[in-house]
């Protein structure tokens, strides 16, 4: 019984991990892609 | 929609691992996707940031993940009756039905939105469009009503190089279009020549495969006339300027071989004998041998001739036939 208690909190535990390291790396994502596309933007406009 | 909108999935003492979500992606789909977008992309041939050409990619790859999601919680039913597809987290009842169907829109409107804000439009338009035939007109509709099931749905995975294209060119010119008509004239010799030795696992679980409603010996003929189709269009992109000479290299030699091996299976006897053996799903029979290896080489083929594409942008081999 503690065994399966065990799984389940380590299994619950692997998913929430891998859930924030998603949205962390979609926040980072977001992020950066706007730093590139407002740079290409501010090279690409007429002085 | 015939489907019993009922929850299949059966409980287990296993807790759901991230892997066992990372399952209801299809991966190995996606990196065929992956690809065939990567060549879309590259055959642009228009000057892109790396970083939004990876983003482009990643768009591509999860959009193809949530279609497989979506699959996966819609069809667990018939997935439960198919000895290939019954190990599935959902039908093994290591996920449930509605988690998988949150992973899939959730990833869906992620894959559109980040398409949207990185890239443009027009590619996420077209990912949007994709996951939605795929999931909506192949999984809902289609694969349950009709042997067409595979043909008309598989434009859902032709059309990641038009993705692809657009994501780098903003535009879907006619070659675009070129490498979506070969992979989806590829689809229909590559699927039956599989469900010739996998019937009965269809015919089970109620899928209308070829083999299933019209037997094998016109299964035979309509992979033999989609391969009659496929091979002179495999040779099209050497006259619009998308294919070189290493692409030509590829495309007529093996063209020619898999005409050779479509006929050989067209002559032969496989599926006849339309059962698979409770032993082992891929057990191949002596007479549905001719099928495994159109099966196998339909792959070897497509993934070739793609790579052949690639390898022309990135050593600067000339389009056409000229050296």
């Amino acid at each position: 019984m503690k065994n399966d208690s065990n799984d389940a909190d380590r299994a619950r535990r692997g998913r929430n991990i891998m859930i924030a390291l998603g949205l962390v790396a979609f926040v980072v994502l977001i992020f950066v892609v706007t730093y590139v596309r407002l740079q290409g933007n501010l090279g690409a406009r007429p002085l | 929609m015939t489907r019993a909108m009922t929850e299949t999935a059966v409980p287990t003492a296993a807790p759901a691992r991230w892997q066992d979500y990372f399952q209801l992606l299809k991966p190995r789909v996606m990196s065929l996707v992956v690809f065939t977008g990567l060549t879309g992309l590259v055959c642009a041939g228009k000057p892109m940031h790396p970083l939004l050409a990876c983003v482009a990619i990643l768009c591509i790859a999860v959009g193809a993940g949530a279609s497989g999601a979506l699959n996966m919680w819609y069809d667990s039913d018939i997935d439960a009756k198919m000895r290939r597809t019954r190990a599935r987290p959902v039908p093994s009842g290591k996920v449930q039905g509605a988690d998988a169907l949150a992973l899939g829109v959730t990833l869906s409107l992620l894959s559109c939105m980040l398409m949207l804000i990185a890239i443009g439009w027009l590619a996420a338009a077209l990912l949007a469009f994709t996951i939605l035939f795929y999931a909506v007109v192949y999984t809902m509709w289609l694969k349950r009503s009709t042997p067409q099931n595979i043909v008309i749905g598989g434009l859902a995975g032709a059309l990641p190089p038009v993705i692809g294209w657009a994501a780098a060119a903003h535009a879907v010119p006619m070659n675009a279009w070129l490498l979506c008509a070969i992979i989806f004239m590829w689809t229909p010799p590559h699927f039956w020549a599989l469900s010739l030795y996998t019937s009965a696992d269809y015919g089970k679980a109620g899928v209308p495969m070829g083999p299933v409603v019209w037997g094998a010996a016109k299964t035979r003929l309509q992979i033999l006339v989609y391969s009659l189709l496929l091979v002179p269009l495999c040779q099209v992109p050497l006259f619009t300027g998308l294919g070189g000479m290493v692409y030509a290299a590829v495309a007529a030699p093996g063209g020619l071989l898999f005409l050779i091996l479509a006929w050989r299976l067209f002559k032969s006897q496989a599926g006849d004998g339309g059962v698979v053996g409770e032993t082992g799903l891929y057990e191949v029979k002596a007479g549905s041998k001719d099928a495994r290896n159109l099966f196998a080489f339909s792959i070897l083929y497509l993934f070739a001739m793609f790579a052949a594409l690639l390898a022309e942008r990135m050593l600067g081999v000339p389009p056409g036939l000229s050296l």
